[in-house]
């Protein structure tokens, strides 16, 4: 399912420009790249969140394609109810075309607030794409944490002060969490080469049941970086293995992407503000040990779900 | 219906009647908002360094990156580009520069 | 062929839903409602109907799936009660705004707490100002007509919005009374296809559906529910007597017992005009100009209407299945308004009865009529069979 940029130029891509998403804001690149790949026609349902509110401020679109959100927390329950009428409509000769289903939601939208909706949606087995765009927090509120937000990170409702080094819990893992509904496909990874969002949403498109996509995607207010950076850093977030970019089909697990070598987990922290503590006082080396510890750890977790190892160069 | 609700037309409605149904908005109506506005700095590209490798027009969050029937990169459309330098950083031949708009004074860039 | 049966008021809904075979269905359980899933269910597994039928993980997942479906161009229908309308909360307004035509089977139940599976009107009253038509239904054949009728009326070109047509928990949705159904044929002819405005799925003509609308734009879109109610008024009779051609059976917005000439006069919803009828006769054969009038559809309301029946009565009483606790119920705030826009002086007495399954006997009726004809009228509420 290889995809070659230069195939793709001519396509007109689903979301124009004139939205109003930050200058730098990785959401409207993961739906350039994950939806370039996708011939059929869309129907896309989105979750409340920067990416629905920021597209459709009235009475202008930026969705070329049918689009739907109704509210926060029931994106998955939106795409069940449009897959059902088109199922409906197509059984009874109202609909002839072939359209398929995708979904976006935040983290918010996805890992806390909507987690029950698409759980239910994806054992139901609708047929539909559940893309979730995740920057790791509330950020159309400005920037809480969610189960999403990393540890240590500094989020405007578990802010770094001189007693809790930022967010203390562990992010949920909401793949694994999904995977374990037996659908066919799940995949997690970041805009951090120029074909893999393209590849693995196309894969979880053309694929009948339920499927879902956990790309990471920086924020530039929340993460505090440069907005030239989204590459950069998504890169960094794939190879300090801060956010491992795998698949699941059919319930076998595979890293799809592993560094060549080990990268500290510093370089992926330093270029953002949400963790900037972590570079300050006598704390700093404790704490900067702890990060790596637990990469290793949920790595380690990982390569032993794969059945996997790891051999960087180092 | 349709006809009436062109973007333009839309942007103020005279009265309550005049607003379609459901409050619905028509596709791709968001082609009309100049977000070029937004920019403090321009990316300046210089097509004789391109190879149309294509990166900054994948990553580009604005779909700004204008290529040409070949599948080239054929320049930069100002009327959407926010100046994030997105496609400045991921280009591996420098062919794109971020300059500030001060350099530019009598050119908004806009179509 | 038309049939008379022995059925529930559940059941006479389910009934109706299946001569609809609505395109999509998505519903979730809860007393005194689920008999109307559960039966529909059984009519999908017997391929009586071939609806899509979605069984959500939740009611506040029934409904966006209903809403989303009908905002793809399907027709949708649905039922709920007490707890789970109130966890719909939220998306009702969107399906009003949406111009979702779904017919939703609202089986009225209190709501907790304390928890209570027992009929008042807490839960649609909830639900007042949502933009939905509210149809208050007195027994299982209204119940069963109304849905039929239902589907005409959401879907009038003029209206496009959401009804919800109730019926009384347990009293109404379990009873089993004789029901006369039309035959499938008739239903099918009567209902038709939807044909949906600006559908999702016309991929062709891509639409945004719940953009984020700012203060400039916002009221004017509101501004238009409000004339889709105003033309449910303008239009229901004729729906009505559509329905009345092919059934025999007239629904009228308000239901006037007697009231012509009456110079007292109850003001009920749903099952309880039952009781509140039979003492009006018993009152009449003694003199007493009594009379009952239901108020069947109560968004819209009928105001003009209701102040023309009730406006040359010498007194008036109000029955509300719900609080409106610090404030007036419901139903007496609305009689109360229409009265003095029609400037009516018409002495009231707002009672509130019936919460969470209370009985209503005839005796409470005759007491309401008593106080009335004693001109024992106070501005306080009464609480009818409250202990005190
Ligand atoms: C029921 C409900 N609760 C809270 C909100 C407020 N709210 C809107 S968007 C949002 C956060 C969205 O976060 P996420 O899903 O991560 O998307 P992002 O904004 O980061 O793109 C919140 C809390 C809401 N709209 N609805
Ligand atoms: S606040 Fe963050 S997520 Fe929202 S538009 Fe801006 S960069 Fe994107
Ligand atoms: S500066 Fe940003 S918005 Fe402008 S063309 Fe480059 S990547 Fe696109």
């Amino acid at each position: 399912m290889a995809i070659r940029l230069k195939d793709y130029t001519e396509k007109i891509s689903p979301l124009s420009g004139g939205h109003r998403l930050c200058p730098g804001c990785g959401a409207p690149t993961a739906v350039h790249q994950g939806l370039m790949g996708i011939d059929s026609p869309l129907v896309v349902v989105n979750a409340t969140g920067c990416l629905e509110v920021s597209t459709t401020v009235y009475p202008f679109s930026a969705w070329r394609v049918p689009w739907i959100h109704t509210a926060f927390e029931n994106a998955g329950a939106g795409v069940s109810g449009v897959e059902a009428a088109y199922i409906a409509l197509k059984k009874r000769g109202k609909i002839d075309k072939d359209i398929k289903f995708v979904t976006f939601g935040g983290d918010g939208g996805t890992y806390d607030i909507g987690l029950q909706s698409l759980s239910g949606a994806l054992e139901r087995g609708h047929d539909f794409t559940y893309i979730c765009y995740n920057n790791q927090g509330y950020m159309n509120t400005g920037a809480q944490r969610s189960s999403a937000t990393p540890r240590r990170a500094n989020a405007t409702t578990s802010p770094a002060g001189t007693v809790i080094p930022g967010k203390l819990q562990r992010a949920k893992d909401l793949t694994a969490i999904v995977e374990a509904h037996h659908i066919p496909y799940v995949a997690q990874t970041t805009l951090f080469n120029a074909t893999d969002v393209a590849e693995k949403v196309k894969k979880a498109v053309e694929t009948p049941g339920p499927a879902f996509v956990n790309i990471l995607v920086p924020c530039v207010l929340f993460w505090g970086i440069d907005p030239a950076l989204q590459h950069e850093i998504c890169r960094l977030a794939a190879d300090t293995r801060f956010w491992p970019v795998y698949e699941v089909e059919n319930g076998k697990w595979k890293i799809t992407y592993k560094p060549k070598k080990r990268v500290p987990i510093e370089e992926f922290l330093k270029p953002q503000a949400r963790y900037r503590h972590l570079f300050k006082g006598d704390t700093s080396k404790a704490l900067l040990e702890q990060a790596q510890a637990d990469i290793e750890f949920e790595w380690q977790e990982l390569l032993d779900r794969c059945g996997e190892t790891w051999d960087p160069a180092d | 219906m349709k006809k009436e609700m062109n973007s333009a037309e839309m942007a103020r409605p005279k009265k309550w009647q005049d607003v379609p149904m459901a409050g619905v908005a028509f596709g791709a109506s968001a082609e009309a908002v100049e977000t070029g506005q937004w920019r403090s700095i321009r990316p300046v590209w210089d097509s004789e360094k391109c190879i149309s490798c294509l990166l900054c027009w994948n990553q580009c969050p604005d779909r700004a990156i204008l290529t040409d029937e070949n599948g080239k990169v054929s320049g930069i459309d100002l009327f959407f580009c926010k100046g994030c330098g997105i496609c400045a950083h991921v280009c591996p031949k420098d062919a794109i520069e971020m300059k500030p708009e001060a350099d530019f004074p009598s050119d908004s860039g806009s179509r | 062929m038309p049939r008379r049966e022995i059925i529930s008021g559940n059941w006479a809904f389910a009934e109706a839903m299946r001569q609809i075979n609505p395109d999509v269905v998505a519903a979730y359980p809860i007393t005194p409602s689920t008999d109307i899933p559960m039966k529909f269910a059984e009519f999908v597994a017997n391929g009586k109907v071939d609806t899509n039928f979605v069984t959500v993980e939740s009611e506040h997942s029934a409904i966006t799936a209903c809403v989303t479906a009908a905002a793809a161009g399907a027709r949708v229908m649905t039922a709920s009660s007490a707890n789970g309308v109130a966890l719909m909360h939220e998306i009702f307004p969107i399906a009003a705004f949406f111009r979702n035509p779904i017919v939703f089977g609202l089986v009225n139940r209190s709501l907790g707490a304390p928890i209570n599976i027992h009929c008042d009107h807490s839960d649609s009253m909830g639900e007042r100002d949502a933009g939905w038509v509210h149809l208050y239904c007195e027994d299982a054949q209204e119940a069963y007509d109304s849905a039929i009728l239902a589907v005409r009326l959401a879907e009038h070109k003029d209206i496009l919005s959401p009804v919800f047509v109730c019926q009384d928990g347990f009293i109404t949705s379990h009873s089993f009374e004789a029901v006369s159904m039309l035959d499938d044929e008739t239903v099918k002819s009567f209902v038709g296809e939807r044909d949906a405005d600006l559908p999702l799925l016309d991929v062709d003509n891509p639409v945004t559906y719940g953009s984020f609308a700012m203060s400039e734009y916002y009221f004017e879109i509101k501004r238009q529910q409000v004339e889709a109610h105003r033309n449910v008024l303008k239009h229901y009779d004729s729906v009505a007597r559509d329905y009345e051609s092919v059934s025999g059976r007239f629904y009228p917005k308000l239901d006037k017992y007697r009231t012509d000439d009456a110079d007292f006069i109850v003001v009920v919803m749903s099952s309880a005009s039952g009781v509140v009828k039979d003492v009006v006769d018993e009152l009449r054969e003694k003199g007493v100009k009594a009379g009952c009038l239901r108020i069947r559809m109560f968004r819209p309301f009928p105001a003009a209407d209701v102040a023309e029946v009730l406006g040359k009565a010498k007194a008036v009483a109000v029955l509300d299945r719900a609080l409106s606790i610090g404030g007036t119920a419901p139903l007496s705030a609305e009689v109360k308004s229409a009265l003095y826009d029609a400037g009516a002086h018409v002495p009231l007495q707002s009672c509130v009865y019936g919460l969470g399954g209370r009985d209503f006997f005839p005796q409470h009726a005759m007491e309401i009529f008593a106080d009335l004809q004693k001109g024992n009228i106070r501005a306080e509420e009464r609480y009818i069979g409250l202990l005190e």
